[in-house]
């Protein structure tokens, strides 16, 4: 009976991940209309995207190989795989235990690796193009979250999100100079990793600027539809991961439906916050010059060594 | 006279028939000295605007080449002629870098040979016509359906560790003109680009000599959608100059009026879009915003969003009253304080000052070699602005000067615009408090038989050229059209040399320059 409450928590979870990405995805397009004088097409607007995508026929490039037409599951996959081990509503995640915040990293990581391939798979300048900016900044994003969230484990004595996300709830972690170099670091790396002004344009049509559009450039109907989706089950998972090791608070401890409800509650609101100061820091930025990404990225991973640093000497 | 026809004169003698009774002076030249002219002129500091032929074989007088020189102020036009069975005129390019593509295209177009030319490849006549298929001939029916035959375009090349190739193009992501580019890049740094141009080539030229001389001007107004009114001013110019037709003053101060709003439409879209393409799209809304509400002041007080049609030969169509007055007025202080704003925060942000510092640098030198105009030119300290140097009324008479920086990067071309943007917003209001009265046009005779016109007019890309040339029976023989993007599109290739690939498209903003007008 207990493991039957589990696992209706953890599908429950799924389920939420994979239904409110999209949403999130559409506050934050939004607000940014909001910030820039505009009338928005409205929070739904994303779904609406994905039904259209699905709808519509795929045209294959002829020299396409299996890779190009896997990886957009992969990417999905992933995208859900890790959605199932982030404690987004509740602390008694049935999955978990089985992959710690690395396994999550290792896991985009290989979705990404898998769209470089397919990026360059057609043989397009532009797939080419993309795969290599990507990988460009991936070599640099990947040291500095994995620094940050050594600050974070070192910290909560546990790459285990579960457990970090306990000391922190529990009190044991209070907001310490180590954890707040570890939290400007993960914001650098989260506006790197999911394509967000200044690194990344999402919104652009001009091919030569793409990093992550370009190797995407090809992909059209349910392929793109699920890549698209991914990439925003992909954003909603670094914010939630972000919430979960930096603004646990609020999450159910205990399986009731009042704490669930009060936890569901609180995530809302601090996803509305989040959203909003990414969106604050998008408007506000012109992209930056491709070579300046190396310098955004080391002043993330300075940041995050920085935690460590301060985590051995002042804690 | 004046220094350039002086320089010919003095170098060339006899040897140089001057036209006097034409604006601007035409000299006649031996065709085998023809590109000696140009290196006299050169000498004398000329830049070439425009180069094109003519098909006099009707007249018996086989082909004409001519080419247009300015200094300051003054304008010179050097004409050969060409014999009917041998039409070949020794090549510009040694002298004159504008003259490469002038070039290329009067070899694709008329089927005269540039003698010394470095390149072979056509130029905006397409690949799988036939070699002998000469549009701008007499003898080429337009009305009949062109063969086509299997052709290759020869691109240049680059080989070597570490280098690819990366064509863009003609179709793009965007909802853009269509245009081919071609980079040469070794990882993300430029080595060279080719441009590929000629998707959008209407026959244009070909096209004003079917039509009458007063509906040729709605083409005029259609040679590129976005400087209509310019061309337009320019054609009738071009038109008057040949009849000697007087414009009424009022109607004068009135194209003025509409070539402002115009420039300053333009001028606001594009620094929206210029910031836009660094993913700063705060400000795309924002000018856009701005823009269209000039646009629905243009619809509401002349009937035209970007007022199409509204110039005509002896004058324009449509005259403003005390209300439209004062409606122009109260738009230009709302305009004014949001422009003013928005510029306020293109100064202060300095990710996108990162950006546009230093990106694409045009330099003076090339500028000059290059013989650029308008904005392009004004942005790497080059003093052309026809509004200055040939002015016609009110701009005589108000008092403006040409905006010029020395930078030469896609700042300087924003800033020019800016600062040229603040300028038109005041000379619009000198025009509302002193425009004079009376008629709005006049009728104008048709030009006689073989006489030809030429007008110069500061459009909002830059200078934009029309030369007209009547035929035997005072029809139109010849109507040569020169976009200000038929010389700035070569000076992006050069400005973009060295910088990284994802620079390109907002190098490629700042110039924005016209496919249409440049394919015709």
């Amino acid at each position: 009976m207990k493991s039957l409450h589990l696992i209706f928590i953890e599908i429950l979870q799924v389920i939420i991940v994979i239904a409110v990405a999209p949403a999130f995805a559409g506050w934050v397009d939004m607000l940014k209309c909001w910030t820039q004088g505009r009338t928005s097409a409205g929070v739904l607007q994303p779904y609406r995207n994905i039904a259209k995508l699905f709808v519509k026929d795929v045209v294959l490039a002829g020299n396409a190989s299996w890779i190009f037409r896997f990886t957009p599951y992969l990417v999905f996959g992933s995208a859900v795989v890790v959605g199932s081990v982030v404690p987004i509503i509740s602390m008694n995640l049935f999955l978990a235990p089985s992959a710690d915040i690395i396994v999550g990293i290792a896991i985009f990581a290989s979705a990404r690796f898998f769209m470089a391939l397919a990026g360059m798979d057609i043989g397009t300048a532009f797939g080419g193009m993309g795969a290599s900016r990507e990988m460009m900044v991936a070599s640099l994003t990947e040291p500095a979250i994995l620094m940050a969230i050594f600050t974070v484990s070192l910290a909560g004595r546990s790459t285990s999100l579960l457990h970090i996300a306990r000391s922190f709830t529990s009190g044991a972690l209070v907001l310490r100079p180590s954890i707040v170099f570890a939290a400007i670091a993960f914001l650098l790396v989260v506006i790197a990793e999911t394509g967000r002004i200044p690194v990344d344009n999402p919104s652009t049509h001009l091919e030569l600027t793409m990093i992550h559009e370009a190797m995407i450039l090809e992909y059209s109907g349910r392929h793109l539809a699920l890549i698209e989706w991914g990439s925003m089950i992909r954003f909603f998972l670094f914010v939630t991961l972000g919430i979960a090791c930096f603004l646990p608070w609020g999450i159910a401890v205990k399986d009731n439906v009042g704490d669930i409800a009060i936890s569901v509650f609180f995530m809302v609101i601090k996803l509305c916050v989040v959203g909003g100061v990414l969106v604050i820091i998008e408007t506000g930025l012109a992209k930056m010059r491709l070579f300046r990404l190396t310098e955004f990225l080391w002043a993330a991973f300075l940041m995050a060594t920085l935690g460590v640093i301060a985590f051995f000497i002042l804690e | 006279m004046k220094r350039l026809a002086k320089a010919l004169s003095a170098a060339f003698g006899a040897d140089a028939k001057a036209d006097g009774h034409r604006e601007p002076v035409t000299f006649t030249v031996p065709v085998e000295r023809f590109a000696d002219a140009a290196k006299t002129l050169k000498e004398s500091y000329a830049f070439l605007c425009a180069q094109w032929a003519t098909d006099d074989t009707n007249s018996d007088r086989g082909y004409g080449i001519y080419a247009c020189f300015r200094h300051g102020s003054e304008y010179i036009i050097v004409r050969a002629s060409m014999s009917r069975d041998n039409p070949e005129f020794p090549s510009l390019v040694k002298h004159f870098v504008p003259a490469y593509r002038f070039e290329r295209q009067i070899r694709s177009l008329m089927g005269v040979t540039p003698v010394g030319h470095p390149d072979e490849r056509p130029w905006i006549k397409f690949e799988d016509w036939p070699e002998d298929s000469w549009p701008l001939r007499k003898s080429f029916d337009a009305s009949k359906r062109m063969a086509r035959h299997e052709g290759q375009y020869a691109w240049l090349g680059a080989e070597g560790e570490g280098v690819y190739e990366i064509p863009v193009g003609p179709v793009h992501a965007g909802i853009i003109e269509p245009g081919h580019f071609r980079f040469q890049a070794v990882g993300e740094t430029i080595i060279n680009l080719e441009e590929r141009l000629g998707y959008v080539h209407k026959g244009i030229e070909k096209r004003f000599e079917s039509m009458t001389w007063e509906t040729a001007v709605k083409l005029a107004g259609r040679v590129s959608g976005d400087t209509t009114v310019a061309h337009s001013i320019a054609y009738c110019m071009a038109l008057e100059s040949m009849t000697h037709c007087h414009v009424p003053v009022r109607a004068q101060w009135q194209r003025a009026l509409f070539l402002e709003r115009e420039r300053i439409a333009n001028h606001i879209g594009d620094i929206g879009a210029i910031c836009n393409d660094a993913a700063f799209a705060f400000m795309l809304y924002q000018c856009s915003r701005l823009k269209e509400a000039m646009l629905a002041t243009n619809h509401r007080l002349f009937g035209h969003r970007f007022m199409m049609d509204k110039v005509i030969p002896g004058g324009v169509t449509v005259d403003i009253d005390v209300t439209a007055k004062k409606e122009i007025l109260s738009e230009l202080d709302f305009l004014d304080e949001d422009f003013n704003r928005l510029v306020r925060i293109y100064e202060e942000s300095s990710s996108l000052e990162d950006r546009v510092r230093g990106t694409g640098i045009l330099t003076s030198e090339l500028a000059r070699e290059l013989c650029v105009v308008g904005v392009v030119a004004r942005a790497s300290g080059i003093n052309v602005d026809c509004r200055v140097h040939n002015p016609f009324p009110p701009y005589d008479s108000i008092g403006i000067e040409a905006q010029v920086l020395i930078a030469g990067d896609v700042h300087a071309r924003v800033w020019v615009r800016v600062v040229e943007i603040r300028a038109s917003m005041s000379i619009l209001r000198s025009i509302l408090t002193k425009m004079p009265g009376g008629p709005i046009a006049v009728e104008c005779s048709a030009p006689l038989p073989d006489t030809t016109g030429f007008a110069a007019v500061e459009g909002w890309r830059g200078e934009i050229i029309y030369w007209l040339q009547s035929g035997q029976i005072g029809q139109i023989n010849r109507c040569m059209v020169r976009d200000p993007s038929s010389v700035n599109w070569l000076a992006l290739e050069q400005a973009i040399k060295g910088n990284i690939v994802p620079d390109f498209p907002i190098c490629n903003k700042s110039f924005n320059q016209s496919y249409s007008g440049h394919d015709l």
